[in-house]
């Protein structure tokens, strides 16, 4: 059990998806200009994450073993067809839902995370339940960094800044110090 | 449209239309592995390699290609070049290959690839796409030693391994961590965006300055 507590806090807070390994920089750069739709691309990552942590466990176990030379080439097409049906069925069974996170879906295709779960997942050898509990780690880090970048952002419409710093350049010396304060959590390592 | 040369077409990726300083593609990788000039160097040439394979590929295929099934089969193309690239750099550069580890795989989802078969391979003749390619291949290189050089030498002290300052120097650690990448991309992104604001305002300045002697 603490062992699944520590891949849970670990990838959702010390290794940060995010602000440590620059895994989904891009709807962090993006989508995250509002708090409302930082919240939502953060729930639809997490549900994306958790159903390609299962399925990349299931190939890992009965397919790849026998053919590890298809892993990167296998992986990328589980993903890509995996978020048409989760589009598919979102559609279908829950349209209110649909609407609130159809437009982020299709993003996620090309979202380095959820590629980078499926291999670090393989590469520390994970099985079904540390998989799961990994990726909803790693969604919960996800959504943190996006509410926290967009709670600064929509408080920075407001602030008056040198016209020369809007952009991305800003956006990236935020990330910077979010990273630098996140670096803090290194610290419950040595505390263990 | 207007007509490019094949000049034009091979010069925009490297400066005017650079993949990660312009258009701001393929950022992972660029703040990901640049934390050494040798890391930055490898992921370049795996990154270069697949580049021109994949639109040399997807080009030579382009009329048989169903508009529908396009994009998956962009995807399948730059995910087998990235598998031998994968295998290339783990039997000729180990370390490297360890050190940039999930990185490498990665090269799959960099948008600068998939961007460039859909925005220009998919569209032109084998020749014209490669050269595209080369070029963005090239600029996306330029940036990340330009990245892996500040970093390495910043936060180690240290050029590709070779010690520049002497043993007094107290290096930046902060810099070869992951603050560093995104502070020196920061730093370079907002040096640009004022070179260019001071451009546009001297040439601003020149054009009034012009009108007013015509006056």
């Amino acid at each position: 059990m603490g062992n699944l507590a520590w891949i849970f806090l670990s990838a959702a807070v010390i290794n940060n998806f995010t602000l440590a390994m620059f895994l989904g920089l891009c709807p962090f750069m993006g989508v995250s200009g509002k708090v409302s739709t930082a919240v939502r691309m953060g729930a639809a990552n997490t549900f994306v994450l958790t159903i390609t942590a299962l399925c990349v466990w299931a190939l890992n176990t009965y397919i790849l073993a026998r053919a590890p030379y298809l892993q990167l080439i296998s992986f990328i097409v589980v993903i890509a067809s995996l978020v048409q049906i989760v589009e598919a069925t979102i559609k279908k069974l829950s349209p209110v839902l649909f609407r609130e996170l159809g437009i982020y879906l299709p993003l996620i295709t090309t979202n380095c995370a959820i590629l980078g779960l499926a291999i670090f997942q393989t590469n520390r050898g994970y099985g079904f339940l540390e998989g799961v509990v990994f990726a909803l780690g790693a969604g919960v880090g996800l959504t943190l960094a996006l509410v926290l970048m967009a709670s600064i952002r929509e408080s920075l419409e407001l602030a008056d800044i040198p016209a020369v710093t809007r952009g991305l350049g800003l956006i990236l010396i935020i990330a910077s110090s979010l990273s630098l304060a996140f670096m803090g959590f290194a610290g419950l390592l040595s505390g263990s | 449209m207007r007509k490019t040369t094949p000049r034009e077409d091979f010069l925009a990726g490297i400066w005017r239309e650079n993949p990660v300083l312009v258009t701001a593609l393929g950022l992972c990788p660029t703040l990901a592995v640049t934390n050494s000039v040798a890391n930055s160097l490898a992921m370049s040439a795996a990154t270069f390699f697949v580049l021109v394979g994949s639109s040399f590929l997807v080009s030579s295929v382009r009329r048989w290609v169903p508009n529908e099934v396009r994009i998956s089969t962009y995807i399948l193309i730059i995910a087998t070049f990235v598998s031998v690239a994968d295998m290339a750099l783990a039997a000729l550069v180990p370390d490297i290959h360890k050190a940039l580890g999930a990185f490498i795989a990665l090269i799959v989802v960099n948008c600068i690839i998939l961007g460039r078969q859909e925005a220009f391979a998919s569209k032109n003749p084998v020749g014209r796409a490669v050269l595209d390619a080369a070029g963005n291949g090239i600029g996306f290189t330029i940036t990340l030693l330009l990245m892996g050089g500040i970093r390495e030498v910043l936060g180690k002290g240290s050029f590709l391994g070779v010690p520049l300052f002497g043993p007094h120097y107290e290096p930046w650690v902060i810099m070869i961590l992951p603050p560093g990448g995104f502070l020196t991309l920061g730093v370079i992104l907002l040096s640009l965006s004022a070179i260019q604001r001071r451009r546009t305002r001297r040439a601003e300045a020149a054009a009034t300055g012009a009108a007013r002697r015509a006056a």
